[in-house]
């Protein structure tokens, strides 16, 4: 049986609204809708009653907005939002008032009365072309929601007691709830529906909380307490992300909070350093969604896309389209030289909820990456066809993940040939030329490293996994993640080792590990001789600046030396103080 | 008395809410009969919905018609209105 209290990953896209990134736990807003009854009047003082019934309700809602909106002003000491007279003239408005009252006239209760001209309005609002008055028929909704709590004699508001420090989850939020929170204690917002000139959107941009909203069935994925990622400036939200993706997105809240605009001038500058000496930068995503915020970074192709999500977020396994469309997204994204797409690098037990997939006491360890798809070569091929494909649209690189020795490369070679094949002999379109690269993960790699590289056309360093693997260390057990060092002496050497045997036999190698967006190491990777640095995008401007004002000759000095320091503790401690002392202001209070 | 003029919406956001708030606040002073009309579609000048329903963003035409002892003003203030742009700055 499924264990109940294992909640699934899931991510959701929307609309960015409001940029930034949070992690938090979810608090759900649920707006109980008032139920509406029907009931047919006969006689015509029944409906004259029921006439003035409507009108009180209307007094009431109005009595009520007043209220919200003097204290505002009073308490808060703020402008009232002018959204709150926006209602107030919604409720007021005479045509809104006369169809409900003609529809009470027909001889039906009141609150079934408004329900139709609210419906109505609903109607025609939908098919305005345009986003902002669209959004409009939300507030028609809550001033009608209101109206209709009068009637029904339901009183308070459905969301007094939000806590603090919570992402709200919720369908939508009104000004009206909105004040019944303290705004500027919560990490972000989510919602179902809305846009970019929602009330929600409006009030996150003014606080610079993040926030997505459109995101359609949010407030069912998600329970409170929850945990949640939102990126405001992808447009997505993870609900119970794995450690891992918690890990990735803690790195870019913190690049994130660094950030500052006068470093994105370096953003457009190619990263060369004051010698000359040219290093391409990547970027790592795994949205589709992030592209413009890469490029804006200075991303000059993607370095590492993870596809794990293609599969995560589904009932069933992608077809072969649904790929598809996403590698076309990126591949075709103007601005960007290259993609270089990893297959996939889950086990199988994320998304197949198979128990003949067994859970693993060691999943890192595990049937996972390509060993996974080179049992279910279905699933590979499809993954492999799709990539293929979006090849004929723009440069694309397949990585293949996890990989340990020889063996596996070339049965994934095998596999990739058998599909290529298949897509010539059906005269699909898709570059001939495309490059195959592996990751270089698994010190075993590393070791047979110069064997490797006689069997594809790029390395990417994946230090993550190496440091975990060298160093056998579980990063995400607090007790022994101290020991987890990208400097350690082994780490520096592996990575050494693996570039000298990639030059050797003339490949390129690349690393898009989380080492390779730690300004702090630049000078040292760029000693190594690195081809490619892909990192996440909030970063790229800070690693750019710094390689534009080194030079090569003393960042290979500073490798030599660094080389001869036989713990990690010493090199960390020599790096950073080289570092802070060449970049006062880059390093100033900051620990990796 | 009826009249009848055409205006050209000029502020950036077009007839959003709060200016057709404002256009009801006006009409909402004189005793005629107001409606506004475009493209063929009509919305009572008093009724801040019906007006939204028209959606018209900067650029559209917009006829408002009066009907009544004081049409005339009645048109001349809420075109001011228009012309105006609603107070709103030019490129906010």
């Amino acid at each position: 049986m499924k264990d109940r209290d294992v909640r699934e990953t899931i991510a959701l896209k929307g609309t960015a609204v409001s940029p930034g990134i949070v992690i938090g736990r979810a608090h759900v807003l649920h707006h109980h809708e008032a139920p509406i009854p029907r009931r047919s009047l006969d006689k015509k003082n029944l409906i004259a009653a029921e006439i003035q019934r409507f009108r009180k309700a209307l007094k009431e809602s109005e009595k009520q907005l007043l209220a919200i909106k003097k204290k505002l002003r009073d308490q808060e000491g703020i402008e009232p939002l002018y959204i709150i007279d926006v209602h107030i003239m919604i409720l007021n408005d005479r045509m809104l008032i006369n169809r409900t009252v003609a529809n009470i006239e027909e001889g039906v209760n009141a609150e079934w009365a408004l329900r139709k001209t609210l419906d109505k309005y609903k109607e025609v609002f939908s098919k305005v072309d345009d986003d902002y008055l669209r959004e409009r028929m939300t507030d028609v909704e809550y001033v009608g929601q209101r109206i209709l709590r009068n009637l029904v004699g339901e009183q308070g508001e459905a969301i007094s007691g939000a806590g603090e420090n919570v992402i709200i989850v919720a369908r939508d939020l009104s000004p009206a709830d909105t004040m019944q929170i303290k705004v500027e204690k919560i990490l972000g917002f989510a919602t179902d529906i809305g846009g970019k000139t929602s009330h929600t959107a409006i009030v996150a941009r003014s606080y610079e909380i993040p926030a997505v909203v459109g995101l359609q069935k949010i407030t069912s994925e998600v329970r409170t307490n929850d945990r949640v990622i939102i990126d405001g400036t992808a447009g997505v939200v993870i609900v119970n992300p794995d450690p891992e993706v918690v890990r990735r997105y803690e790195d870019k809240m913190r690049h994130y909070k660094v950030m500052e605009d006068d470093l994105l001038q370096y953003a457009g500058r190619p990263a060369v350093t004051a010698d000359g000496h040219r290093v391409r930068i990547g970027v790592n995503i795994e949205f589709m969604e992030e592209v413009p915020s890469a490029i804006t970074h200075g991303a000059e192709g993607i370095g590492l896309y993870r596809t794990e999500f293609i599969y995560i977020n589904k009932e069933r396994l992608p077809t072969e389209e649904e790929h598809f469309e996403n590698y076309r997204t990126i591949v075709g994204a103007r601005g960007l030289k290259w993609s270089t797409i990893r297959t996939f690098d889950l086990g199988g037990d994320k998304f197949i909820s198979d128990p003949k997939v067994a859970k693993e006491m060691n999943p890192v360890m595990g049937l996972r990456a390509i060993r996974f798809c080179l049992k279910e070569v279905e699933l590979f091929k499809v993954q492999l066809r799709a990539i293929l494909r979006a090849s004929a649209l723009g440069r694309v690189k397949i990585l293949f993940p996890m990989i340990s020795g020889i063996e596996e490369i070339r049965e994934a070679k095998r596999i990739f040939y058998e599909v290529k094949r298949e897509l010539q002999s059906r005269e699909v379109p898709f570059d001939p030329e495309i490059k195959l690269g592996i990751m270089v993960e698994v010190p075993s790699a590393v070791m047979v490293a110069d064997s490797l590289a006689r069997e594809v056309d790029f390395f990417s360093i994946g230090t993550n996994d190496l440091i975990q693997y060298t160093l056998a260390i579980d990063r995400v057990n607090e007790r022994v993640s101290y020991l987890y060092e990208p400097l350690h002496p082994a780490v520096l050497r592996l990575i050494k080792r693996v570039v000298d045997a990639g030059h050797h036999a003339g490949i390129e190698v690349a690393m898009c590990g989380e080492m390779a967006g730690e300004p702090l190491y630049t000078m040292v990777l760029l000693g190594l001789e690195l081809d490619e640095l892909s990192m996440n995008a909030l970063v790229i401007p800070r690693v750019k600046k710094i390689i534009q004002e080194v030079n090569m000759k003393e960042c290979r000095a500073l490798l030599k030396k660094v080389l001869t320091m036989s713990t990690a503790a010493e090199i960390e401690y020599f790096v950073r103080s080289y570092m802070v002392k060449k970049f006062p202001d880059a390093f100033a209070e900051e620990t990796p | 008395m009826t009249v009848k003029k055409t205006f050209t919406i000029k502020n950036e956001l077009g007839l959003h809410a709060r200016a057709a708030g404002r256009l009801v606040e006006v009409a909402n002073r004189y005793r005629s009969v107001i409606r506004l009309e475009r493209d063929g579609r009509q919305a009572d000048g008093r009724s801040l919905l019906d007006i939204l329903t028209l959606a018209c963003p900067r650029g559209a035409r917009v006829v408002i018609r009066a009907e009544g002892d004081d049409a005339r003003e009645a048109v001349d203030e809420m075109g001011k209105l228009i012309e105006e742009r609603f107070g709103e700055e030019q490129d906010s």
